[in-house]
């Protein structure tokens, strides 16, 4: 376990950005106390200090995980966001994405989100922008990227991708153990 | 050995049905067998006489009836002289039919064996479809009967299949017995054991549930009576062997777990637990009230279809499934981790546990995650917990439900617990959930009932008082509100449970106290065959699934008064112990800790 580089840093902050914009501070500087980044075996955790400090006590290869899995990087340094950040997101997302009740299920295994499938779309989307996922019930499903800008979705077609999926919460189930 | 026949002549009874239960083989013709002479000599007397007795009723009646006859044929004589033809038909008639019963009764006097008075149990016997044992024939006429020594020997001889047609048998030998108190007995009474040849035979064959099922119920009743109605003939071990091996095979139990459990239930009760055991608990899940309200949880589940209640007055989160159209392992509320699937008895040892916010727990064989998550939600994700289980795949499920539930204060980690307080200690409480050899959930794992034997349970007990000892060691007595250590297994055996328990009182500065279940649950065992434990163990619970509808679970709650480990005689590992595992006391010091001053009294 080890706190992150400064390219590192950097990284996972341009994607946090694209969920959350500048909402990255309040991720940061909690009332609750200091939380931070750290990484295990090309994963990133975020974590309160304090308990950072009892797992700094574990040996590398004992230890397994440590308060949130946000994500990990791959072979080339990319960021790779996993659906155990989602907690951390929805709450500062900036677009969202509404999924209509038939189309759930089927996000929910992993499939985009189709124009058929939209229920709701934030105003103002542009394209390419990170977007969180919900149901109707304003539970949050997972998150992706938008296919196309808000103005843009109104003309497509019914079959066309509005949102790629990115993750979702089916992997709970499907991918239970690549997850963290 | 003459002792034992000597009671068995005394006391069996003399006539009446019970004697006729017990069969004969059939007779071999060919061979003479090879009988006791003076017994011989004894029956050839007792037959000689009653030969001459019958003999003697036979002659009185044809006395009588050739009294009659030659009455009848003066009649007839005078008749013919008026009538001839028809007096003459009449007469041949009737003197035919004289003599036909007259020759029926020569030819009955020639089979010395039958009398008159018997014509009606010739009748009945006859309609008996099977070889004649002549000689039990001739016993059952005797008013007073030696006890039939020869039974005895061919006790162990009978067919089971016999028992069953001797039950009809003997429903008519009731009938014909002048003894009430033996019509009153029922057929369970007569029950017999298998004899070794039968269960020679049924070893080859495949059992049939049926006959065991029989008697099982059999032997059970003949069980619970016994002290009642006491047959000094047939100990209590004969028919408990006999009852445990049938019970072995109708459930499909091993022969040890068997034994394990006729000694802790009563005979009604271990029916209950078995029958309980073959069957399913309800499915419980628990809300996370990190996320959600349980009945926002219960709106929304039943707005799927679910069908569903809360769980008793004892839980605030609990809701119990009775059926659902969708699985229910794989709901949005479910992947948006509103709730866990989760037995309604693992919820016992967090309630015991009672983690407050702020605090840091250790929970040491935390896989699947139920209970780490739980304590979780009670701590509302403040504090720390530190979970860990040895094994690395069921620690991918520990993760999975952590980050599902949106727990953020757990360090999750891959020790093998017993090392515990040297990675690290000082926590204010600590649970172990300590693998066990799933006794009480044996209606989840039915494998259990076979392959669990002695060997199993002495290492899970090994196992486990080691872990408890670690988990004792990793707790500090000194923090605020804390210093408590739940133990807990799904197990409801004796030597997993209340003997783990009993050695970490012996071994560490620990109490018991209780553990806040109150109103449900059966106390915990202060003695139990030969084991004699401390007075305070009735503190602990136990749950079995016939009582409460839920899995087989113990829980234990120990406080810590001194984070000081006592020294005992046997110095040697004690040493290496005090060393090792004392927390508070600095490394320099260790070498004169027996002489510090400071340190608690050692209790003696």
């Amino acid at each position: 376990m080890r706190p992150l580089t400064q390219p590192e840093t950097k990284i996972l902050f341009e994607k946090l950005d694209k969920y959350i914009g500048e909402n990255i501070k309040k991720l940061i500087e909690r009332p609750d106390g200091t939380y931070c980044f750290r990484l295990h075996r090309e994963r990133v955790y975020y974590v309160a200090e304090e308990i950072m400090k009892c797992a700094a006590n574990t040996s590398h290869a004992n230890l397994a995980s440590l308060g949130v899995c946000f994500g990990k990087f791959t072979r080339n340094r990319k960021f790779m966001m996993k659906i155990t950040a989602l907690d951390y997101m929805a709450p500062y997302a900036k677009y969202k994405v509404w999924v209509k009740p038939g189309s759930e299920q089927s996000f929910l295994y992993g499939n985009h989100v189709l124009k058929s499938g939209l229920g709701r779309i934030t105003d103002g989307t542009p394209r390419n922008q990170g977007v969180i996922i919900y149901s109707m019930s304003d539970t949050p499903l997972g998150f992706g990227a938008s296919a196309m800008s808000t103005t843009d979705c109104r003309k497509c077609a019914p079959m066309s991708i509005i949102a790629f999926h990115h993750a979702d919460l089916g992997e709970y189930i499907r991918n239970e153990d690549l997850l963290t | 050995m003459g002792r034992h026949i000597k009671n068995q002549e005394d006391t069996r009874p003399k006539r009446g049905p019970g004697r006729k239960a017990r069969k004969q083989p059939d007779p071999d013709f060919n061979e003479a067998k090879p009988r006791n002479p003076r017994r011989v000599a004894k029956k050839q007397a007792k037959l000689n006489e009653m030969k001459k007795k019958q003999a003697e009723i036979k002659q009185r009646k044809a006395s009588k009836k050739q009294a009659e006859a030659k009455e009848e044929s003066e009649e007839e004589m005078e008749t013919v002289s008026f009538m001839e033809e028809e007096a003459v038909v009449e007469g041949e008639v009737e003197e035919q039919s004289e003599e036909e019963e007259s020759e029926e009764e020569e030819e009955v006097e020639k089979m010395p064996l039958f009398t008159d008075a018997n014509e009606e149990m010739e009748s009945k016997i006859s309609l008996i479809p099977r070889d004649s044992d002549d000689e039990d024939d001739d016993d059952f006429e005797l008013p007073d009967d030696e006890p039939e020594l020869d039974d005895d020997d061919e006790d162990d001889d009978e067919s089971e299949e016999d028992s069953d047609e001797d039950a009809g048998e003997k429903t008519m030998e009731d009938d014909d017995a002048d003894d009430d108190v033996q019509i009153n007995v029922s057929e369970v009474d007569h029950f017999v054991l298998p004899s070794g040849q039968e269960i020679e035979l049924e070893k080859t064959q495949p059992p049939s549930l049926d006959i065991v099922k029989e008697r099982m119920e059999k032997v059970m009743w003949i069980l619970a009576q016994f002290s009642r109605n006491p047959d000094p003939t047939k100990k209590r071990k004969e028919y408990k062997a006999v009852l445990k091996h049938d019970l072995c095979t109708y459930y499909s139990y091993n022969e040890f777990l068997m034994g394990e459990f006729y000694e802790l239930f009563k005979l009604e009760e271990l029916r209950q637990f078995l029958d309980a055991n073959e069957t399913q608990r309800p499915m419980t899940i628990r809300t996370n009230t990190l996320k959600t309200k349980r009945r926002q949880l219960a709106q929304n589940l039943i707005a799927r279809g679910v069908n569903l209640d809360p769980l008793e007055k004892w839980s605030k989160v609990g809701l119990v499934v009775y059926d659902s159209p969708v699985a229910i392992g794989a709901t949005t509320e479910y992947l948006a981790g509103h709730y866990m699937l989760q037995g309604a008895s693992s919820f016992t040892p967090v309630m015991a546990l009672a983690p407050q916010p702020g605090e840091r727990i250790l929970d040491m064989c935390a896989a699947p995650g139920g209970k780490t998550t739980y304590i979780a939600q009670l701590m509302k994700n403040t504090g720390m917990i530190f979970a860990n289980d040895v094994n690395k795949k069921r620690l991918d499920a520990v993760k999975a439900n952590v980050h599902r539930l949106g727990v953020s204060n757990t360090v999750i980690s891959n020790y093998d617990a017993r090392s515990f307080p040297a990675v690290i200690g000082n926590f204010s409480r600590v649970l172990l959930d300590a693998p066990c050899s799933g006794t009480g959930v044996i209606s989840k794992d039915p494998s259990v009932k076979m392959n669990k034997d002695e060997t199993d349970l002495n290492r899970c007990s090994h196992l486990q008082k080691e872990l408890i000892l670690a988990a004792i060691d990793s707790c500090d007595a000194k923090s605020k509100n804390g210093g408590y250590i739940v133990y807990c297994t799904c197990s409801i055996m004796v030597e997993e449970n209340e003997d783990v328990v009993d050695y970490a009182l012996k071994k560490r500065n620990v109490k018991l106290v209780p553990t806040g279940l109150e109103g449900f649950g059966v106390d915990g065992f202060t003695k139990y065959r030969h084991h004699r434990f401390h007075p305070s163990l009735k503190l602990t619970k136990r749950y079995y699934p016939h009582i409460h509808n839920m899995d087989g679970f113990y829980v234990a709650k120990f406080k810590k008064f001194s984070n000081t480990i006592p020294v005992s005689k046997n110095s040697k590992v004690e040493e290496a112990d005090v060393e090792e595992f004392t927390t508070t006391a600095p490394k320099k010091r260790r070498r004169c800790e027996h002489l510090d001053t400071n340190a608690q009294a050692l209790p003696t």
